[in-house]
């Protein structure tokens, strides 16, 4: 997926001249092309994440759209307050980057795994939060948010399957719903939706049918469609590569509470800090139950228990 | 260029000792501590007015200072007695800390560290548009704590921003003690000029000498830094070098004092 924003974003910087990057000296082998067809364009800032979104402000401030990278964790939480006082209260259009959604990372441990970032950049009023659930979906919300006027993150995945049955699909304010079914809901964020749909597949086999919805972006938050959705299942499973706190299963919490709906939610997500436990990002979505096994799990049990 | 400073001085020490009293709350220390450094900057250094995107931006990053950035504001003609009379009011946005909501604060500000970062962005944009203005940081001394002042000065030394100045209003005072007992910055200039920065140390009261050390720039094309020697509470003889007036308000005698001691400065 990191390669797809970077060429997308490359060929928008060709018609935009107010595009900027900064990188927090990370993207060995993306940033490339970009550096060089726009080398006065290009600014690897070092190992500084809280210089890197403070020059983003002054740029914004004149004028510029800067996106400015890094791996989600050190992205999202080592300036955060920069971000806070800078892009957001002076909302200003800074594109901060975060690579590594949930386990993505993998190996690299628990310094590498972004499990808050979605909930700490929802905290922030008018921060849009951009979460593409494939390399397509991604491309096509690149495109589609380069006139937004305040600030966004972006949450990339490491991954670069497509999902499949979403097409490349995109829109802001709303879900983008794989299939029909009104037995349960799977609402996942972003890169957790090719789980979401493995699932789905498997619960088909049983005679569940399930829909798939990719949030694949929040605040706004997709309320209305997250309403509808819910109102016409039974069960609701949210599955996320990130903390059950503040996370899509604390959004869709939150809009069921609001709005008086009646079903059944579930949500998985991480629990626990996973300290001293590495391993693949397959193994740990699988350790922490957001994997498709689990997913399908859940829902059978869940059903079985309500309807029995 | 500077013939107008002193008396801005003036004008804002009264109005910052006015206004506290009125408004009844601190800081009264640190505006005083900056009023000739905002004095050498409004009285001919800053150029373009508030709007116009060609003008010299202007951080205030020891953001506690705003009282002194408003009076100066005031004085100057960009901000209407009323709206300074309603400094820490009910629904005002002139706080304790500045907002950029008001014409003439660029940025938000009030958590240190922050400024010198969003200049070297304003000081970077401005090159690679193309514009001759500046960029003019406030720091306070004990701000330089922050490892991201450091950052910032990194990247500006690296990138030769020479239309960044940044002035560091050196008084030895910090929220809980001196400086040098708390964590010691000296020497300061050497530590910026270790990072790549031209250097000038002045007396931070003499407004002569700050504007001129604000229109020198680098040989080299480094940003600059003005280590400017100040007094917390310059002006009024009880408060200076007093922690105690980091955070207290003037009761009724203080005030008068307060008044006659300027009086006494504006004499001299």
């Amino acid at each position: 997926m990191r390669a797809e924003f970077a060429q997308e974003l490359t060929e928008l910087a060709e018609r935009d001249p107010r595009i900027v990057l900064l990188t927090g000296d990370l993207g060995f082998t993306v940033w490339e092309d970009f550096a060089e067809r726009h080398p006065g364009r290009f600014f690897n800032v070092g190992v500084a994440e809280q210089n890197m979104l403070g020059l983003a402000t002054g740029l914004a401030e004149a004028g510029y759209v800067p996106f400015a990278y890094s791996i989600a964790t050190f992205a999202s939480m080592r300036p955060y307050e920069f971000l806070r006082n800078g892009a957001v209260l002076h909302r200003l259009p800074v594109r901060l980057v975060g690579v590594g959604a949930g386990f993505d990372y993998g190996p690299n441990g628990v310094t590498h795994y972004a499990l808050e970032d979605v909930g700490l950049m929802r905290l922030q009023p008018d921060l849009s939060i951009l979460t593409p659930a494939d390399p397509a979906q991604c491309m096509a919300a690149v495109r589609s948010t380069g006139d937004i006027d305040g600030p966004l993150y972006f949450r990339l995945g490491r991954a670069s399957e497509p999902v499949i049955g979403l097409g490349g699909r995109f829109s802001l304010g709303h879900l983008d719903l794989i299939g029909e079914g009104s037995d349960v809901a799977l609402i996942a964020l972003g890169t957790m939706a090719g789980e979401a749909v493995a699932a789905a597949d498997e619960l088909a086999v049983d005679g569940i049918d399930a829909t798939v919805a990719v949030v694949s972006n929040l605040s706004p938050a997709p309320v209305a469609d997250i309403q509808a959705l819910v109102e016409r299942v039974s069960l609701t499973v949210t599955v996320e590569g990130h903390y059950v706190v503040g996370g899509i299963g604390s959004l869709v919490a939150e809009v069921m509470a609001e709005t008086g709906g009646q079903g059944r939610l579930v949500r998985a997500g991480v629990r626990e800090m996973p300290r001293g436990e590495t391993g693949s990002s397959g193994f740990l979505n699988a350790r922490h139950a957001i994997d498709a096994a689990s997913l399908t799990q859940v829902v059978r049990k869940t059903l079985v228990r309500t309807e029995g | 260029m500077s013939d107008a400073a002193p008396a801005l001085a003036r004008d804002v020490r009264q109005l910052i000792i006015e206004q506290s009293y009125r408004a009844h709350v601190g800081h009264i220390g640190s505006a005083l501590s900056v009023a000739d450094i905002l004095a050498a900057l409004f009285a001919g250094i800053l150029r373009g007015e508030p709007g116009d995107g060609e003008r010299d931006r202007f951080i205030l990053s020891k953001g506690h200072a705003a009282l002194g950035l408003y009076a100066a504001l005031q004085a100057t003609g960009r901000l209407t007695h009323d709206e300074l009379a309603s400094f820490c009011g009910e629904g005002t946005p002139l706080g304790v800390h500045p907002e950029h909501v008001l014409d003439g604060v660029d940025f938000s500000t009030g958590s240190l560290g922050h400024g010198l970062s969003i200049g070297a962005g304003a000081a970077l944009a401005a090159r690679m548009q193309g514009s001759a203005r500046r960029t003019y940081v406030l720091l306070s001394d004990a701000e330089c704590n922050e490892g991201s002042v450091w950052e910032a000065a990194m990247f500006a030394a690296h990138h030769r921003l020479g239309n960044l100045r940044a002035v560091v209003d050196a008084n030895g005072q910090q929220a809980l003690g001196n400086t040098r007992d708390v964590i010691d910055l000296e020497p300061l200039g050497e530590r910026f000029g270790a990072f790549g920065w031209s250097v000038l140390e002045v007396d931070g009261h003499d407004t002569h000498a700050l504007s001129e050390a604000l229109t020198t720039a680098s040989d080299d094309g480094s940003p600059s830094v003005i280590v400017a020697r100040t007094t917390f509470g310059r002006g009024v003889s009880y408060m200076e070098s007093q922690l105690q007036w980091h955070y207290w308000p003037m009761d009724e005698k203080q005030y008068a004092q307060a008044l006659a001691d300027l009086a006494v400065g504006a004499g001299a």
